[in-house]
């Protein structure tokens, strides 16, 4: 029997900078498998951000662009409206999605352009150390919110799928996790139709992904899951918010 | 194809169509936003890509993820859209990426006004965004040379994979000039299959592309930033443009002077002719790379007593004047810089103050 398990041709072999118990990782696989099956990693330019995946196009066998911070959904216009038989994505945090880089995300999501962006919320910014996003929680304590986020002064954590879902332009909406196995089989399926519905023309897709940063949470690998469990969840509740079928008035409208 | 009557907006517009560039995307702003319009109906024409972007921010950003996919592409704006694309600017450096940006000036600082200027001369020439990088920078004197300047400076985004400025100041664009558009634009095909990221199967290759400006490295930092600056010393050797205007007389006042304001120089200088008064003036038409030495010689010359500087800010290029002249002779400013040009009459008083 040959092996069963092996590394997608479209991630690399080189070892990652993340932290343990960091979820990237497991995105990155994902993004990766879906790129394989689909066969379109000879057409697929990704588009790193700036935070923590800025040098994801370390991890990653294919052609990559780097944006500026939040810019990514710009430069994904760029390319997909030159080239648009090129599969494009970005891969965003929070930080870089939802606070420098609303603008961008949303006006791209509104215009319908075809390409796919990951969104990473794991409530934190992480690589400048631990800061509060825009998607951290009340209470929730970062190197700016020493004494917990402050709801009255710096306002409620932004859901940014229904956001984006709330826009009349059809569009592929949907928030996942990779925190745990349950999680991640779903995620890899919404993924994967993200990509089909940008490859048929269909529509803007976003996959919203709740992920972990043990580290700037304080927190154990294991700890860390089950705060993301208890707490980031119920906030932001997972599942499918739009597809293009409802704007077509289609059976799978819900 | 004859003379046809058109506003410098327009033909900036249909000059890059000619350039061969069928991608474009812009924000409005005024006094460019005629670009904007034209190229609205005309790109769908030609099969072009025409995009409005929610910001100029947005657009630099657009204009980067096309140009790192190697396809050419361009924009239009002016002063206050311009600092809102620096950022990209940098970054399209930073990451050795080909696109045109078109500056049509207006007055500032802030929102300052819409009328023309050239203000942004620092901005263009010394980097308005972070880090050290350079752009090739262009200044047009009429619609005609505008227009040339803008197919030109395709080939030179790509020979040098490296922004290129056309900075105009506001009656480049708005004034209506007769302009021929050239036949046929000659321009090497550059191999861009070695850096773009236009996918794997369209160059064959097995070995993906990848456009970046990080280099967390401090050695390889400096290294990028080498190979950056011997880009921008190869620019000073070779891409150095400039008109000579009464370079032949015994002429005792040395002008400098670009664009617009370089047009109402010349008439300065025709009328103090008639008067017996010789004027010479070096227009640089390359405002990076500067024609150092051809202000360098002019101002060496025995009869000059001195160099002015004519512009429509509060001196900016004088300083790359006083730099050149290298203490040859004094160097003096003249300008205005909240719309107004000034006029042939002001040029002439400020030529005879200076030989009084």
């Amino acid at each position: 029997m040959g092996k069963t398990f092996k590394r997608p041709e479209a991630l690399s072999e080189m070892d990652s900078h993340y932290c343990p118990g960091c979820t990237h990782g497991v995105a990155h696989r994902l993004v990766a498998e879906v790129i394989d099956e689909l066969g379109i990693r000879g057409r697929t330019v990704g588009i790193a951000p700036v935070g923590c995946a800025v040098l994801a196009y370390n991890y990653f066998t294919f052609d990559f662009q780097e944006a500026a911070h939040g810019r990514a959904p710009a430069m994904a216009t760029g390319i997909k409206r030159v080239r648009p038989d090129l599969a494009v994505f970005t891969y965003q945090g929070d930080g870089d999605l939802a606070s420098i880089g609303m603008g961008e995300i949303i006006h791209a999501a509104n215009r319908g352009e075809k390409f796919t962006t990951v969104f990473i919320n794991n409530a934190v910014y992480g690589m400048t150390g631990g800061q509060m996003a825009p998607t951290t929680m009340p209470g929730q304590r970062t190197t700016t919110s020493p004494f917990g986020r402050d709801v009255k002064d710096v306002g409620m954590p932004i859901k940014v799928s229904e956001l984006l879902a709330s826009l009349q332009t059809p569009a592929y909406i949907t928030r996942q996790s990779v925190i745990k196995p349950k999680y991640i089989v779903k995620a890899k399926k919404a993924i994967k139709k993200a990509f089909e519905y940008q490859i048929e023309g269909r529509c803007f897709s976003f996959v919203e992904l709740v992920s972990t940063c043990p580290t700037n949470w304080g927190l154990t690998p294991v700890e860390a899951v089950k705060w993301a469990e208890e707490t980031l969840i119920p906030y932001y509740p997972l599942g499918e918010l739009k597809n293009p079928e409802q704007a077509e008035g289609g059976s799978d409208a819900k | 194809m004859g003379k046809i009557l058109m506003k410098g907006n327009e033909a900036i517009g249909e000059a890059g169509i000619r350039a061969g560039c069928l991608n474009y995307f812009a924000y409005p702003i005024t006094p460019q936003s005629e670009v904007a319009e034209y190229l609205s109906h005309r790109m769908p024409e030609v099969g072009g890509v025409f995009l409005q972007g929610e910001s100029e921010v947005a657009v630099g950003y657009m204009i980067f993820g096309a140009a790192a996919c190697g396809e050419r592409v361009f924009t239009t704006s002016s002063s206050p859209g311009i600092s809102l694309m620096s950022e990209a600017i940098s970054y399209i450096a930073g990451a050795q990426c080909p696109a045109v940006f078109v500056n049509i000036m207006r007055g500032g600082p802030g929102l300052g006004g819409i009328l023309p200027s050239q203000a942004d001369y620092f901005q263009a020439t010394k980097g308005g965004g972070h880090g050290d990088y350079r752009m090739l920078v262009m200044a047009p004197a009429s619609v005609q040379e505008a227009v040339e300047m803008v197919m030109m400076a395709f080939p030179l985004a790509e020979k040098y994979r490296n922004p290129v400025m056309i900075l105009g100041d506001g009656l480049i664009g708005q004034m209506m000039e007769p302009v021929e558009f050239p036949e046929n634009l000659k321009s090497e095909p550059s191999n861009k299959d070695d850096w773009a990221t236009n996918g794997m199967d369209t160059r064959k290759s097995k070995t993906r592309n990848l456009v970046k400006s990080l280099f967390l490295d401090p050695v390889k930092l400096n290294e990028h930033n080498l190979i950056l600056k011997e880009k921008y010393e190869r620019m000073k050797r070779e891409e150095v443009r400039f008109e000579p205007y009464n370079m032949d007389s015994d002429y005792k006042i040395l002008i400098v002077s670009y664009g617009t304001m370089s047009r109402v120089c010349k008439t300065a200088i025709d009328n103090l002719k008639a008067e017996g008064i010789d004027v010479g003036m070096i227009r640089p038409q390359t405002l990076f790379p500067f024609p150092e030495d051809a202000v360098f010689q002019a101002a060496s010359t025995k009869s000059c007593i001195m160099a002015l500087s004519i512009e429509m800010s509060m001196g900016q290029m004088v300083e790359d004047v006083e730099r050149c002249v290298h203490g040859k002779c004094p160097v003096k400013w003249y300008g205005k810089c909240g719309g107004e040009v000034p006029t042939p009459e002001e040029i002439m008083d400020v030529v005879k103050s200076c030989l009084s």
